[in-house]
């Protein structure tokens, strides 16, 4: 036990910082509870370094993925989750702030919920990272949950009123059903292999495929279970919801549910794939994933197409997207999940972009979410205006942005495991979501000025993260070798786990 | 001197005109063009490989090795050319939008200085994906000058020529994606190196495989040419488009379609353009004839010059489906005379636009009366877009229609798969050119005379500047020396062309072969 617990410092770092977050936010002294969010951001980046240091674990200090594909994983999850700090920063108690500050009544901490906000989301980051570390069904579930609870309440905590309510419950009670079924697909696997051990079901599963072939309950256990976490991911059946929750909930806390529960699924189905065969899949796993590619990014982008309001049209995108992450992750352990884990992270970045521009606006205290309210945003502000070129131009698939390096990687990686139709799929949909990324891309430069002019929002991070991810997105496409050299080294170790 | 000057130059000069002060914009991004193609000049005498088939300026410079993509450089003698033809088009652009332009100066300079650097990168790129960035970041600074500073109907043509051309190339990265797959199978690593993936599809793809991969790549190129029936995003791009930017989406974006069938559909997948050219043959034919009637019947001046690209282009695409040296001569000196013609023409119909703020042809009329000099120029690109002998445009568009014409499978040395009647049908098409193009300048510059009151505050005079003149007098002159001296630039291309069409000499007789087995076999 001692040995798996070497693994984990950077998760039990976070879970003692959330305690710490929870605590100062409810500090008498406004400078302490202004630091909490960077205190956040801070844990979290020195966490992501500690995980990345993860990779040179000894097998049994690490879960049923390899320790450095695992390691890499966490890292990037902990890096972008402390992006996400600082873009929330200034989301939860604004008029509580506000009031305190003129004068207008004493901080009661009764009414704070800052610190909380930020220990949940401390607590859902953690959730994701143990998803990755897993070593069996209990562990998976368990870590599945972790990220999955904080966010109901964040989405409500995020926006005070019906809409976040609305959006919290319609959220929670999917999500609850999500996770039934995959409980439930779980609960098979373990009654057609009896064994929670994801190392032993991997041998049984492997066995039996070569002997007699795998049995239904097992194999429908496994479908049930690759559905259920297609919840997280948003992937289609399951997609309905996040076009709503995303309205819903504030930008940032949007920004947020775009990107760690999607990476939690992401990994889960890592996980699972791998559990059912890595390399050589069951069919029916391949033609579901396959099914679940097409249907999520076609109807993703078929979404977004039409939509007026900002951050359901990035809802729309996020869930195209997942379409093509589900591609890299059917292209297999080693070049197709290297390509998958640098899609997430690049995923993670342009996603947390066009919504920390959207947190960094306000018009009379509210919040800003349509398109047209995003006209002629340079001018005002010239350096949000560019930022949301860049980042819709990177989900695009633009080159040379970072998003088009992310995406050819993608395509090669699953032409090469003979893919080809999904790929062009994966095309023809990359030339529909041009449409609506186009007019994100023109909209600030081109569009006409909003009847009433927008305003930045008090806090200034949400507004400097989405400059640093606008500049990034341009400038790391030109130095990203390394990156992702090591990513496929970290992915490739996957492999040699499997043949051995 | 190295190529990367090429990109570097106006790229740098792009940003240094965004944040430079409003007043120096224009200034900047004329010596920075002009500055460009003296570079391009000293790199073209330089070049050591006009008279033979290699490559030459190759330059490495390393991006992402471990997906095969890096920023390595080339050119051939046709490259080059049009790498010659860029430099030459685009100080033409920026000084000829000194007046035109009046609003938010530096961005548009910037934008066209970031639409040079793109273009010159799709002509020099040695690596595939390199090339595709290039060809694909044209359409970013053409999206926002059209959308930026074009006419009324700007916002829907912006969009419809992006779309369009995305589209097509996203299709076309999945059948080059396919390539480089194939080849990083046999050679056991990721490579987009050109030269390599040429020479490695060309043999090693299966017919089938090669078909698809043509059909691929003909997604992108067909939309930027354009192709018969892909074609009607540029009528509207060209017609909303600001001057400037319909000089350079006709001069050189064009050209980047049959480059990208020059330069990859011809040499990487013979078997499969065998199996294709009476259909692509036949679509290049009725572009040239429908886009002929089309601009018969237009009011619109700049509409009716767009249209003509479409029926120009067609002689184009025809010459390089010929799959004979003739052919693809003709087809590449097209590119180049069309690219100074064409652009010349919506020069002319700008200044005449800059003065009156109509494009229409029944509102203007009888222009020799108070321009003479601009319709001495104008009599005068009319005759060379509609190829009188003499002038630039014959010479191409004859070596086309020859070329299609001898392309028959009987042919000894260069058998193809076209023949006489394509010929005979895309010959109308001269005709037809000299039918609306005659009807044009009859109109337009002959006649009574007819026209809205002049604007007052264009600064400029009843007729042309000097400064008009002084970009309308080179591109007269080198469309004179191409008429009269072609032969110079032709042997250049000999080589290259040669080296292009290597492989079809062996494999046009067993298509034809199979062709006959196939009737055979239907018929018995």
């Amino acid at each position: 036990m001692v040995d798996r617990l070497d693994g984990l410092v950077p998760e039990m770092m976070l879970l003692a910082l959330a305690v710490v977050v929870a605590v100062l936010g409810l500090s008498k002294a406004s400078s302490i509870r202004r630091m909490v969010p960077l205190l956040t951001a801070g844990g979290l980046f020195v966490a992501a370094w500690l995980a990345w240091g993860g990779k040179d674990l000894p097998p049994e200090s690490a879960g049923f993925l390899a320790p450095s594909l695992a390691a890499s994983l966490r890292s990037m999850i902990a890096g972008v989750g402390g992006v996400l700090a600082l873009v929330a920063s200034g989301t939860v108690d604004r008029r509580l702030e506000h009031d305190v500050e003129s004068g207008r009544m004493p901080f009661e901490p009764l009414r704070a919920s800052r610190g909380e906000f930020y220990a949940f989301m401390l607590l859902s980051i953690t959730g994701a990272m143990l998803v990755a570390s897993a070593s069996d069904l209990i562990w998976l579930f368990l870590a599945l949950e972790l990220t999955s609870l904080p966010t109901y309440v964040m989405v409500v905590m995020g926006r005070a009123g019906r809409r976040g309510a609305e959006a919290s419950v319609k959220y929670f009670f999917l999500g609850a059903m999500a996770t039934a079924m995959f409980l439930y697909g779980f609960a098979l696997v373990y009654g057609g292999t009896g064994s929670m051990q994801l190392a032993d079901i991997a041998e049984i599963v492997a066995s039996r495929r070569n002997l007699e072939g795998l049995d239904m309950v097992t194999t429908a256990g496994f479908l049930l279970a690759l559905l259920g976490v297609g919840y997280k991911l948003a992937a289609a059946p399951l997609h309905l919801y996040a076009m709503d929750v995303y309205e819903g909930a504030s930008a940032s806390v949007t920004a947020f549910l775009g990107f760690v529960p999607k990476a939690a699924g992401t990994i889960a189905f890592m996980v699972l794939l791998q559990t059912a065969g890595g390399e050589s899949l069951p069919a029916m796993v391949v033609t579901l994933i396959w099914m679940l590619a097409v249907l999520t990014m076609s109807l993703g982008n078929m979404a977004a197409l039409q939509q007026t309001n900002a951050k359901r049209l990035f809802g729309g995108s996020s869930i195209a997207h997942s379409g093509y992450l589900l591609i890299g992750l059917l292209a297999g352990p080693g070049e197709g999940w290297a390509a998958t884990t640098f899609y997430l992270l690049v995923y993670g970045l342009m996603n947390t972009g066009v919504f920390a521009v959207l947190a960094a606006l306000e018009r009379r205290g509210s919040e800003v979410e349509q398109v047209s309210d995003l006209g002629a945003l340079r001018h005002r502000h010239p350096a949000l205006g560019w930022s949301l070129v860049a980042c819709s131009g990177s989900l695009m698939g633009f080159p040379p942005l970072l998003g088009f390096v992310a995406k050819v990687w993608l395509f090669l990686a699953a032409v090469q495991s003979g893919h080809i139709a999904l790929v062009v799929i994966a095309a023809i949909n990359s030339a529909a979501g041009a449409w609506y990324y186009l007019r994100m891309m023109g909209m600030p430069l081109l569009g006409a000025e909003p009847s009433e002019p927008v305003e930045a929002a008090p806090s200034p991070w949400p507004a400097r993260a989405a400059m640093a991810i606008g500049v990034l997105l341009l400038v790391v496409p030109f130095f990203a070798d390394d990156l992702m050299v090591q990513t496929r080294e970290a992915a490739a170790a996957a492999v040699m786990v499997l043949g051995s | 001197m190295s190529p990367l000057l090429l990109i570097l130059i106006p790229l740098l000069s792009a940003v240094s005109v965004a944040f430079a002060p409003r007043g120096v914009a224009f200034r900047v991004a004329t010596i920075s063009t002009l500055v460009t193609l003296a570079v391009s000049l000293i790199i073209a005498s330089d070049f050591g490989h006009w008279y033979d088939d290699g490559f030459g300026l190759v330059t490495e410079l390393s991006w992402l090795p471990s997906i095969g993509a890096s920023f390595d450089m080339h050119a051939d003698a046709p490259a080059m050319w049009l790498v010659l033809l860029s430099t030459v088009l685009m100080p033409v652009c920026v000084i000829g939008s000194k007046t035109a332009i009046k609003e938010r100066v530096r961005e548009y300079y910037a934008w066209l200085l970031v639409l040079e650097a793109a273009m010159l990168g799709v002509f020099l790129a040695k690596n595939l994906l390199f090339f595709y960035v290039a060809f694909e970041f044209t359409l970013v600074p053409m999206y926002f000058l059209i959308a930026g500073w074009g006419g009324s109907n700007r916002a829907s043509a912006s969009i419809k020529f992006f779309l369009y051309t995305f589209t097509g190339s996203m299709l076309t990265l999945a059948g080059l994606a396919y390539v480089a797959w194939r080849f990083a199978d046999a050679s056991g690593g990721w490579s987009f190196d050109i030269p390599a993936l040429t020479a490695f599809a060309s043999v090693d793809l299966s017919a089938t495989e090669q078909f698809w991969v043509m059909m691929a790549m003909l997604a992108g190129f067909a939309v930027k040419v354009p192709l018969f029936p892909v074609h009607t995003w540029l009528p509207l791009a060209h017609t909303e488009a600001p001057t400037a930017g319909s000089v350079v989406l006709a001069g050189v974006l064009l050209k980047l379609g049959t480059y990208g069938l020059f330069r990859f559909v011809l040499p990487m997948t013979p078997v499969g353009v065998v199996e294709a050219v009476p259909a692509i043959g036949a679509l290049a034919t009725i572009g040239v004839v429908y886009g002929a009637l089309i601009c018969w019947v237009q009011e619109d001046v700049k509409k009716l010059v767009a249209y003509s690209s479409v029926s120009h282009l067609g002689f184009c695409v025809l010459g390089l489906f010929a799959l004979n040296p003739s052919g693809l001569q003709g087809s590449i000196l097209y590119m180049i005379n069309h690219g100074l013609s064409t652009g010349a023409l919506f020069l002319l119909i700008g200044m005449v636009y800059e003065r009156y703020h109509t494009r229409d042809m029944n509102r203007l009329g009888g222009l020799v009366a108070n321009m003479p000099i601009w319709s001495a120029f104008m009599v005068f690109f009319v005759l060379s877009s509609l190829a009188v002998p003499g002038l630039n445009g014959f010479v191409s568009e004859f070596l086309c229609l020859i070329g299609a014409f001898s392309a028959t499978p009987d042919n000894a040395q260069w058998p193809g798969l076209l023949g006489p009647w394509y010929a005979v049908f895309a010959g109308t098409g001269m005709i037809l050119a000299a039918m609306y193009l005659l009807y044009l300048t009859g109109r337009l510059v002959w006649g009574p005379y007819r026209a809205p009151p002049a604007d007052k505050n264009s600064g400029l005079p009843t007729d042309l500047s000097s400064r008009e003149i002084g970009l309308l007098l080179p591109l007269a002159l080198m469309c004179v020396w191409l008429g009269v001296q072609p032969s110079g630039l032709m042997r250049t291309l000999e080589p290259s062309v040669e080296r292009t069409l290597a492989a079809y000499p062996e494999l046009v007789p067993t298509q034809v072969e199979s062709m006959a087995v196939l009737e055979e076999v239907n018929g018995g």
